[in-house]
């Protein structure tokens, strides 16, 4: 009877022979196998500094010309004319407003609505509804970011027109609450999954002392939670700041220091994505739409980072 | 002259959806002293303790017939608070559960959620705090860090704290479920002292597995077994002279 199997009819020695054999391999494969393993742990930290290095040197090229602090100059002007070959001016200003604006408008809305349904969640819904609920907020962080651009540019966009008399329905409060809503999904999961893990003992003990879900909520699982929610709202202040085509469409592209919410404004992830098309490999141009993403790099590393100290800094108070 | 029993169980019966935990249940637990709750597992200890607080509610699929009354008042109306139920019968858990906040704020945790707001009085949350923890003899080592957080401690003072955070609210009653079980030799022996000190204070009906505890710590037992009480009678003569062969053989140590 052929069998692919050796051990199944192979005499006994022959199947000791095999046995060995098959160590053996083990045995050499051993070493590269734990290198590779190990490789795969760091890429992580070899990625973040090749992209570092890449946007870096695409940025080298214009980095000598750019005037940085001063009158006119790169921190400290809204005037963005990269494409002008022989006058050029470089000035993000507006672009850094604009992207923190942005965020903050979009937090100030993600934040209160996130928390809250992911308290609803996982505190107050029954497990059917919870259930419905989850896969609802996995849809919503599944929706493209294009989409949220379209829902932005023809019904916020008008709504915002109407309701408000703004002149461009395509504005700071539009991308901020487009942005706000994206990041509801992410603040949600994150919080929620925090709050699961406050062990329901907790919840027994303050319920035993005579406090109602309310107070069991705020006076029990937030602080138990808190490093849990802090982080998810952090990260979902990364996403904001680094969402680039939803915002592109919603806050109207306008390099500017805006005045008011209903005032068109850009970031610097629309900046670039709304001029890379047209820039020329090469030139400076597009080293300075680089140095643009170098900026961004900084700014979004230095949250992240913030968030893991945080959390880090925490985890150790906790444990002494 | 007999004392009116400050809880009184009739015909009580608990489903856990369609699974029937506790068949009409009935028994009448003393002021001043400690009625131990005995049985194999599973017999429904827990559920009738946590009957008591109605904690028990909180897994949506409960449903109960009968009475509990407490104080003169069937706890299971539907006119009835929970929190100032909660407030007179306190309850201490199997695994020490402190909040993960300062040992000072588990103290006047069930103070806060009582009194509104502008009525606390710091002195007066202060002084709660120093005499409850007197009183379950931790005082002495907390107080010069009293913002500690309260999940660092040990596990025993961890338990007295749990204790501890339940007499600022003054209560009438004290539910116990396996307190000690926790805890080493040591944690159980004074958890045990602190326990029959407060007694004369309070109604203390307290869960245990361990046959010794319950003959060393309890004034009357209670024997169950699938769902029923089996005896109820004063702890010396059930485990001297059982009335119910059932009971005998669950001292002796015939079931699980
Ligand atoms: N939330 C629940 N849902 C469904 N069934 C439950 C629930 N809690 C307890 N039961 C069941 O009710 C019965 C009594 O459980 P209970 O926890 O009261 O027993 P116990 O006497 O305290 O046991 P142990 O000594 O193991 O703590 C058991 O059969 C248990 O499986
Ligand atoms: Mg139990």
């Amino acid at each position: 009877m052929p069998s692919s199997h050796p051990s199944s009819n192979t005499p006994p020695a022959a199947r000791k022979g095999w046995r060995a054999a098959v160590a053996g391999i083990a045995d050499s494969i051993e070493k590269p196998v734990e290198v590779l393993i190990r490789v795969c742990g760091w890429s992580s930290i070899f990625l973040v500094a090749a992209i570092f290095l890449f946007v870096l040197l695409g940025a080298m090229p214009v980095l000598p010309k750019i005037e940085w602090f001063g009158e006119h100059a790169f921190f400290t002007s809204t005037e963005w004319h990269a494409k002008d070959d022989h006058n050029p001016s470089y000035g993000v200003l507006g672009m850094i407003v604009g992207n923190f604006a942005v965020a903050a408008v979009a937090m100030l809305i993600a934040i209160p609505l996130g928390l809250a349904a992911a308290v609803y969640i996982s505190e107050f819904a029954g497990s059917t509804t919870k259930e419905w609920l989850k896969i609802g907020i996995e849809v919503l962080a599944a929706i493209p970011s294009i989409v949220w651009g379209f829902i932005a540019v023809t019904i916020i966009g008008p709504m915002l027109q109407k309701y408000t008399g703004a002149q461009w329905g395509t504005n700071l409060l539009n991308g901020g609450i487009v942005l706000g809503l994206m990041s509801i999904p992410l603040i949600v999961s994150l919080a929620e999954d925090s709050l699961r893990a406050v062990p329901d003992s907790y919840r027994e003990a303050a319920m035993a002392l005579g406090a109602n879900k309310w107070e069991v909520v705020r006076r029990v699982l937030f602080p138990a939670a808190k490093t849990g929610l802090v982080a998810s709202c952090m990260l979902g202040v990364g996403r904001a700041i680094g969402e680039t085509m939803a915002v592109l469409l919603a806050t109207g592209n306008k390099n500017q220091i805006p005045d008011s919410l209903l005032d068109p404004v850009t970031t610097l992830t629309a900046a670039i994505a709304s001029e890379m098309g047209d820039a020329v490999t090469g030139s400076d141009h597009m080293a300075s739409l680089f140095t643009i993403g170098l900026l961004l790099l900084i700014i979004t590393c230095a949250i992240n980072l913030t968030a893991n100290v945080f959390i880090r800094g925490h985890k150790k108070k906790g444990a002494a | 002259m007999e004392q009116a029993p400050s809880v009184d169980v009739r015909d009580f019966s608990l489903w856990y959806g369609n699974f029937q935990a506790l068949l009409s249940v009935s028994a009448a637990f003393k002021p001043g002293i400690i009625t131990g709750l005995i049985g194999p597992s599973g017999c429904g200890k827990t559920t009738l303790l946590r009957s008591f607080n109605r904690i028990n509610e909180r897994y949506g699929n409960v449903k109960t017939t009968g009475n509990i009354t407490i104080l003169g008042k069937n706890i299971l109306d539907t006119d009835v608070s929970i929190a100032s139920l909660r407030k007179r019968v306190g309850m201490v858990f199997q695994r020490p559960n402190p909040l993960p906040i300062s040992i000072y704020e588990n103290i006047v945790f069930g103070v806060k959620s009582h009194t509104p707001g502008r009525e606390r009085k710091r002195s007066a949350m202060d002084q709660m705090v120093e005499s409850a923890l007197r009183e379950v003899s931790l005082w002495d080592s907390v107080k010069d860090d009293l913002q500690r957080k309260a999940t660092e401690l040990t596990l025993e003072q961890q338990q007295k704290l749990c204790i501890a955070r339940l007499l600022p609210l003054k209560p009438d009653i004290i539910l116990m479920d396996e307190p000690c079980s926790a805890l080493d030799a040591n944690g159980i022996e004074r958890i045990e002292e602190l326990i029959t000190e407060l007694k004369s204070r309070f109604t203390i009906i307290m869960v245990t597995h361990n046959m010794a505890q319950a003959r060393r710590a309890s004034d009357e037992c209670i024997f169950m077994l699938m769902g029923e009480i089996v005896e109820h009678c004063p702890t010396k003569e059930m485990f001297f002279n059982p009335k119910n062969e059932k009971t005998a053989m669950y001292i002796e140590g015939r079931y699980g």
